[in-house]
């Protein structure tokens, strides 16, 4: 989109610089003729609607898109999830009422999924509750301890960041046939192992094992992110405070302690609540690389919905939807903690 | 972030009582990083190096980290090349024999100057002959044999066009809300930001009954078109415009300028920084989607390079040796793009907070 502005001014060097160039003219153009066409289309709307209206006009795409993709679906997601049937279309489905959240619910204890009708729901309303545990625990120290050490004097700290930011990028499926390889039976983790002295392990199959990489591998997947937010967060930190501490006398733990974590604790909010709401909805990594196994021991909450709405072969939209009602009401709860905290924050 | 600020901050654990050398922090510090370093990037390193192997190479174990494949030779009287071995004879002496065929732990080998005649040997006493040589085609197999290049395409179709549309439909939205007084402006801004925390996971159900009832079903718009709309795109181009002055459009207006052409004539070209770091954003998000065309693509001539890769790796009989040459190939476009800018989105994700 180079248009107006002063990027013609550098005299072209060699033949990569002149085809750039000249690529950069040509989208250029493209764009501006695009842009032009559009404009004979808008210039009536333009007219008829006025300065007061023309704001319509501009956000409508955005608007109707979001309509029809995301804000009536919420509303539909309520209404499927009080019909039955294996149907698609609303009309074609039969009332039934909170049948669907009854027979989810239909247990002699809660917390005992084997005495559940439905007791895949609750295995993986557990194992989900047990993953975003250990997982946001785990995810918050590390990326913590990475932030503190990449905000110290170090050589190299682009490169460093990058380094534990990379991962980030790479899909679901990417990371799980990457571990699915290092993990598998002679992969080159139960070589090291064996030539440790230990004993081959087979990580996916045994299920404390598996539940532990799972967790280990989302936290490699996705501990980058949360680590430039609490860098950011600790480079707003004015320096001197830290100085002022100096002159006090302040040892590196009390800085630490009194100076950086109270400081830091905004920061540690958004990460808390941002891995809170992601770890929640873990699945696609998951599924990837165990498809929920062994047993049901990787098996979560999110999977459930996706098994009972699609994978199955007779689909039951209406469970599935009271499901995913039940979890947009948990993430809803969430986020409403992390504004509560936020603001309190801010005042006190 | 510059440089001036980090030098400034330091170490919150060095900066006390002087210019002490290397505290004992220090050390775990780069205990750490060292750690980090090797287990970030080593898996994938693993991943591309085994990537280059043969088929035989793969099932070996201990496994080696080069991609060492063991030297054949052609036989006169034998079909197939046979493999060489380097083989420890009874009087100490190393010869280097093709192996014809194997039974329990005998070996017959062969010399391959003179094939008459056949040497017995225990399996024991052989060492197969090795060099290093890429296995390529494990990367040129799969694009004849399993649409890799259709997911290919299919892939990039998504990543470009659903890019494109973003970039026009937020950056209008971001000019309607930061450049206009309109009725119901602030609630529909509201209303963008609130569903910033609905994943698509609580919505599948009925957004699949949306796509096929708008016949978008195994349709790539199907997969395009519904997360375009991105909530943190307009956040991010609505709070960058805001930083426009409105005096830069007045004065375009007075001389005749219509609103259309204010939008991509001046807050367009002054909005690129938002906009490039919401183009990287897109393309990483789409590059690397994979629930939602999973659930609305089940032809597999519709399939992108993640739903492709995932179900092939998903066959009864895994290959191995075709999954992670594809893998490579999968992870290869973002490494690339994030080698080149990665300053741009570090910095982009420190400072809006999106991914």
């Amino acid at each position: 989109m180079t248009t107006i502005d002063g990027n013609l001014q550098n005299e072209p060097q060699g033949l990569l610089a002149r085809l750039s160039a000249a690529l950069e003219t040509g989208l250029a153009a493209l764009f501006a003729g695009f842009m032009n066409a559009l404009e004979i289309l808008v210039r009536p709307v333009e007219r008829r609607l006025g300065m007061e209206r023309i704001g319509y006009f501009f956000v409508l795409p955005n608007l109707l898109i979001f309509g029809i993709f995301v804000l009536f679906p919420m509303l539909l997601n309520f209404y499927i999830s009080f019909t039955s049937g294996t149907e698609i279309y609303p009309q074609d489905r039969s009332f039934v009422g909170v049948a669907n959240y009854e027979f989810l619910f239909d247990c002699e204890n809660v917390f005992e999924p084997n005495s559940c009708n439905e007791d895949l729901f609750w295995r993986g309303v557990f194992n989900t509750v047990f993953f975003v545990v250990v997982q946001v625990s785990g995810m918050v120290l590390v990326s913590l301890l990475t932030a503190l050490v990449l905000n110290g004097k170090i050589p190299a700290r682009g490169f460093f960041r990058s380094v534990f930011f990379y991962p980030v990028l790479l899909s679901p499926v990417v990371v799980a046939l990457i571990w699915k390889w290092i993990l598998q039976r002679d992969g080159v983790l139960n070589s090291l192992l064996i030539a440790l002295g230990g004993e081959r392990v087979q990580f996916l199959v045994n299920a404390d094992w598996a539940t532990l990489w799972v967790i280990v591998i989302s936290i490699w997947a996705l501990m980058g992110f949360y680590t430039l937010i609490l860098l950011a967060g600790l480079q707003a930190i004015p320096a001197e405070l830290y100085e002022a501490g100096q002159i006090d006398g302040t040892g590196r733990w009390q800085s630490f302690r009194f100076i950086t974590m109270p400081l830091l604790m905004p920061t540690m909010f958004v990460v808390l609540v941002l891995s809170l709401i992601r770890a929640v909805q873990v699945f696609d990594q998951v599924y990837a690389l165990t498809g929920g196994g062994p047993g049901t021991t990787t098996h979560f909450i999110v999977q459930y919905i996706f098994t009972v709405g699609f994978a199955n072969v007779i689909p039951r939209y209406g469970l599935a939807a009271a499901a995913s009602v039940l979890l947009g009401a948990t993430l809803l709860v969430l986020t409403l903690m992390q504004l509560r905290a936020a603001r309190s924050n801010e005042s006190g | 972030m510059s440089a001036e600020t980090v030098q400034a901050s330091g170490n919150i654990f060095t900066r006390t009582r002087g210019r002490s050398s290397l505290h004992p922090t220090d050390l775990l510090s780069y205990l750490w990083l060292l750690f980090g370093t090797v287990v970030m990037f080593g898996p994938v390193i693993w991943v591309l190096m085994s990537s280059f192997k043969t088929q035989a190479a793969l099932i070996e174990f201990p496994p080696q980290f080069l991609p060492y494949q063991q030297d054949s030779v052609q036989v006169k009287g034998h079909d197939e090349p046979l493999p060489l071995y380097n083989v420890t004879l009874e009087d100490g002496s190393v010869r280097q024999l093709a192996q014809v065929r194997r039974v329990g732990i005998e070996a017959q080998m062969v010399d391959p100057v003179s094939p008459e005649e056949i040497v017995r040997v225990n399996i024991r006493q052989r060492e197969p002959v090795r060099s290093l040589r890429l296995a390529l085609e494990n990367y040129i197999d799969p694009l004849g044999r399993f649409n890799f290049l259709t997911y290919l395409r299919n892939s990039v179709t998504v990543t470009v066009m659903a890019t494109l549309i973003t970039l026009l439909i937020n950056s209008m939205a971001g000019f309607a809300l930061s450049k206009y007084e309109f009725r119901g402006r602030d609630g529909i801004f509201v209303l963008f930001i609130a569903t910033l925390m609905i994943p698509i996971s609580v919505i599948l159900v009925p957004v699949f009954l949306v796509i096929t009832s708008l016949n978008l079903y195994n349709n790539l718009w199907g997969v395009i078109i519904p997360g375009a709309a991105t909530p943190t795109g307009v956040f991010l181009l609505r709070q960058y415009m805001l930083t426009i002055p409105d005096e830069l459009l007045d004065s375009a207006r007075i001389d005749g300028a219509s609103e259309w052409r204010l939008y991509w004539q001046i807050v367009l070209p002054l909005a690129r920084p938002a906009l490039a770091v919401l183009a990287i954003f897109s393309v990483m998000w789409r590059w690397n989607d994979f629930l939602w065309p999973l659930i609305v693509l089940s032809r597999s001539d519709v399939f992108t390079l993640q739903v492709g890769l995932h179900s092939f790796a998903g066959e009864l009989k895994i290959q191995w040796h075709y999954v992670l040459a594809m893998t490579v190939l999968t992870l290869l476009p973002i490494t690339v793009v994030f080698a080149f800018l990665q300053r741009f989105i570090t910095t982009g994700i420190a400072t809006t907070g999106m991914k």
